[in-house]
């Protein structure tokens, strides 16, 4: 008994499918895909299975990303807009043992691109396929906690809620208190959530030449925006949709209208602000383009990080 | 890929490489389905008994399992071997009622009376509807229909034949009918293109 | 001047590293064995087979040495394992009529046919702790009866030959049994579907709020009707042969609840069931799932829906420890993008807020110099 037990889990790990999921699973996902394409913006339940990596860090990502690869795809795994934090890092290195298949930082040479809380600041093309991993893929659940009543909502098409809540924002706050995973409405049809990306990012899935396809493993759907597909921020006429502005360049590359992060330097309140989309940046500085705290690569006795007053 | 001759036993015929063969076969009609009017390339990768068509198939066998029943048109049904054929290599049940079918495969689109008999899904779950496999023989000669909607950079057209008898009223009612109805797989020799609900076809031009 | 920072999978692989080796702890002492821990730690082995619904006592021994007996932890690594398992079929219903039982108590009948069996059970140990366990003293072998061949009646049953207790709710034998493992969930939910979602239930959520019942939110006037565990055979039919073949055996907790109920619209007065089934020795879990499945049958039985465990969406769409273990720590996760986007929208708002207020202040000061100056 004990042999099969030590041997068992062996012999399995031998025998796993291309890209980890057996083939049933990958055509359940697959029908799911092809609806979801065929209506855009409706959340479509498909059996989420339990993927090796916990739910939540991007199983349901995981999961379309395993039933639409194929040998020829190149991949690209992003997550914060970077390649190399620890959860891309993690995802790139799953696939690229399971499936083989290789794996990019560069945006344009990916046939799939997966993110999480990002889409790149390179425009995506023809043949491309962004496939975002969702936590909560309901727009409606934090007003209306019932899977039950959500889904009557999308039926009826019955948004009132939602714009109620954007409302109430800006009777209290002067302006919708929203800033990331802001509600769109697909094709004028159906409202949905674009994953928690800031809403920056929301004008890119509008008439995008990428297909955009969503999993969320744990709440089990899978929802998808075709390619060249209306994508309308929710919005007022006399508070129209806005996206965040930046003040200052990207300091390492100096690229300005991207998506920036904070990195806090000192304790004295130093900030400098630098591009989320770590291709994006390394690119233009390959490009020749400098921002104002660009460094040269270390070498010993270079000045650490922080010694210096930041130019902020 | 070499032509496979058409198999002696509904044993035959079916994927060599059905990873890779379905994965491919897949990505085709993802293809054809995120870009309505598109045409995609499908090998012939199997040789079933007619008048089931490789590229149909391919297709049925890429979708279809034990959790989806098929329904069949009379063309089809008429030859016992095209059903034990699809039973034997995909699992999947066979359905006497196109209201119960995940999938149909339809040989002679042109006697194809009504596309509302199938399941077109609920209002709260558009997605429990009939994913329609449509035999044609070409999808560049026939009538070109223009088509507008999700997938299409303005206005794409595709000319597929043969079509159900008054295709046109018949997509209008389905499109209106939104998100319920049903979508549409043209398999034709060796290529593949669709109509998803969400398409909308404009005047027929010739 | 700055340089990013990279080094992700270096990070990763020597944190993987070092957790082997912390999982392995002083080398000096002898590593675990499976056969210990399946042996010695079963209560552990059999919890972690029921929420990992895979019957397998060595994987799951396995699963908790490699999760350093991190139960739920271990519950995902059978998970992850069991979902890749080809299906070849389903077995039978299994018979826990036919139970081999080595414990089996009811709390409503002094004696009844097949007698009270307590069984390898806590219940009526005093909790002292046993300095003798630090070492490994030999131990008296346990006494056993002769088998009386006395058939132990499921208290249920002797309860329905009266027609006290509602009959089993009719099963539509047309329609296939849910899988929650190949459907997603949708509600309402019926019955099959929730015990199996139950049975997997993480056992503190569905004590918790099995211990809610008990104090008034939704309180169901339990009985412990019957509580049995021993093992039964598990069949599987054959289309081939014709007939069902004994694949093997599981041990099995089940808990019969005998819910007293003054009858509603929809119902006569009688009792009513509430129901738990559990891989393994797990009367805890058994029990907690049958009074949240009396609880949530609610509106079956047309009783007002007033609290937590008869809410079904709430319940079952929490109880899966996998699911919450996940999400609750994916906040690990960097979320430094929403992060920044949050901290842009608080800095503007406390600016306006603070202009405001000086504005405010400046009026006030205005006002008050002008009464001053009245």
């Amino acid at each position: 008994m004990t042999a099969q037990a030590t041997d068992a889990p062996q012999q399995a790990l031998a025998s796993y499918n291309f890209a980890y999921l057996d083939e049933q699973t990958k055509r359940m996902i697959r029908r799911a895909i092809l609806k979801g394409i065929a209506i855009p913006g409706y959340q479509v339940p498909f059996a989420s299975r339990e993927m090796p990596m916990p739910y939540g860090w991007g199983t349901g990502g995981v999961q379309v990303t395993a039933a639409i690869i194929g040998p020829d795809d190149v991949l690209k795994v992003i997550d914060q807009g970077a390649d190399d934090t620890t959860n891309a890092v993690s995802i790139r290195a799953f696939f690229a043992k399971t499936a083989g298949v290789a794996t990019t930082t560069a945006t344009p040479d990916a046939t799939i691109i997966q993110t999480r809380h990002r889409i790149p600041e390179t425009p995506l093309k023809a043949g491309q396929v962004l496939v975002y991993q969702v936590p909560i893929p309901e727009p409606l659940r934090f007003l209306e906690p019932r899977e039950t009543e959500t889904r009557k909502m999308h039926a009826l098409e019955e948004y009132g809620l939602m714009h109620v809540k954007l409302y109430e924002d800006i009777a209290r706050n002067g302006r919708i208190a929203t800033t990331y995973a802001y509600p769109v409405k697909v094709e004028g049809r159906y409202v949905m959530d674009p994953s928690p990306t800031p809403k920056f990012d929301n004008p890119k899935m509008h008439q995008s030449e990428a297909l955009q396809l969503f999993g969320a493993g744990r709440e089990k759907r899978i929802y998808a925006i075709p390619p060249h597909t209306d994508v309308v921020s929710l919005d007022f006429e006399d508070h129209p949709f806005e996206i965040q502005h930046f003040e200052e360049p990207c300091a390492l590359c100096g690229a300005e209208q991207v998506y920036l992060d904070e990195v806090v330097l000192d304790d004295k309140g130093g900030r400098m602000f630098v591009c989320s989309d770590t291709h994006h940046c390394e690119s233009r500085r390959a490009e020749g383009h400098r921002g104002a705290l660009l460094g040269d690569e270390p070498v010993f006795g270079t000045t650490p990080v922080g010694d210096k007053e930041p130019a902020i | 890929m070499a032509h496979t001759p058409a198999s002696t036993t509904i044993y035959e015929g079916g994927f060599v490489d059905p990873v890779g063969a379905s994965q491919t076969g897949f990505r085709a009609l993802m293809d054809a389905m995120a870009r309505p009017g598109s045409i995609h390339v499908l090998p012939d990768v199997t040789a079933p008994p007619a008048p089931l068509t490789a590229s149909a198939a391919a297709l049925i066998a890429t979708l279809a399992d034990a959790d989806t029943p098929v329904w069949l048109d009379p063309a089809l049904t008429k030859t016992v071997a095209v059903r034990d054929w699809i039973v034997f290599h995909t699992g999947a049940p066979i359905t006497a009622h196109q209201s119960e079918a995940a999938f149909a495969v339809v040989a002679a689109p042109e006697k194809l009376s009504a596309l509302n008999g199938f399941a077109l899904g609920t209002q709260e779950f558009p997605d429990r509807s009939t994913s329609v496999i449509l035999q044609v023989a070409t999808l560049t000669e026939g009538v070109a229909l223009m088509l507008e909607g999700p997938g299409i950079n303005g206005r794409a057209s595709l000319a597929p034949d043969p079509l159900p008898q008054h295709f046109a009223a018949q997509w209008m009612a389905n499109r209106q009918a939104f998100p319920r109805g049903i979508d549409l797989i043209l398999a034709a020799p060796g290529a593949v293109a669709a109509l998803p609900r969400s398409t909308r076809l404009t005047r027929s031009e010739a | 001047m700055y340089v990013a920072v990279k080094g992700g999978e270096a990070a990763i692989a020597n944190a993987h590293r070092l957790l082997a080796s912390r999982r392995r702890g002083e080398a000096d002492v002898p590593g675990l064995t499976l056969a210990q821990i399946a042996g010695q730690l079963s209560l552990a082995v059999d919890r972690v087979m029921g929420e990992g619904s895979l019957y397998d006592p060595e994987l799951a021994a396995l699963a908790i040495k490699q999760a350093r007996g991190d139960l739920i932890e271990a519950v995902f690594l059978l998970r992850a394992y069991r979902t890749t398992l080809p299906r070849f079929g389903h077995s039978e219903p299994v018979d826990t009529g036919a139970m081999l039982v080595e414990r089996r108590i009811s709390a409503v009948y002094k004696d009844l046919p097949g007698g009270q069996l307590l069984g390898p059970t806590f219940d009526y140990t005093h909790r002292l702790l046993d300095p003798a366990l630090a070492g490994d003293a030999p131990l008296d072998a346990p006494e056993t009866a002769a088998d009386t061949g006395e058939k132990v009646i499921r208290v249920s049953d002797i309860l329905g030959d009266e027609g006290l207790i509602e009959d089993d709710p009719a099963t539509d034998v047309s329609r296939p049994v849910a899988d929650i493992t190949r459907t997603p969930m949708e509600f309402p939910m019926e019955r099959d579907a929730r015990l199996q979602t139950l049975a997997r239930g993480d056992e503190g959520f569905l004590l918790a709020l099995a211990y809610s019942t008990q104090r008034g939110y939704a309180r169901s006037h339990p009985f412990a009707g019957e509580i049995r565990i021993g093992e039964v055979d598990v069949e599987v039919m054959i289309p081939e042969l014709g007939f069902a073949v004994v694949i093997g055996r599981v041990k099995l907790t089940e808990c019969q609840m005998v819910n007293q109920f003054k009858g509603s619209s929809k119902a006569p007065p009688q009792f009513t069931r509430g129901y738990g089934l559990v891989f393994g020795q797990a009367e805890r879990k058994a029990m907690a799932m049958s009074l949240c499945d009396r609880a949530l049958r609610a509106s079956e039985l047309g009783e007002d829906i007033t609290a937590p465990a008869q809410d079904e969406e709430f319940v079952l769409s929490h109880c899966d420890n996998v699911q919450s273990t996940g999400f609750v720590e994916h906040l690990k996760l960097p979320h430094y993008v929403d992060f920044q986007a949050e901290l842009d929208l608080v800095r503007r708002m406390r600016a306006e807020y603070f202009a405001k207020a000086a504005a405010r202040d400046d009026d006030a000061a205005s006002d008050d110099a002008k009464e001053a100056a009245e």
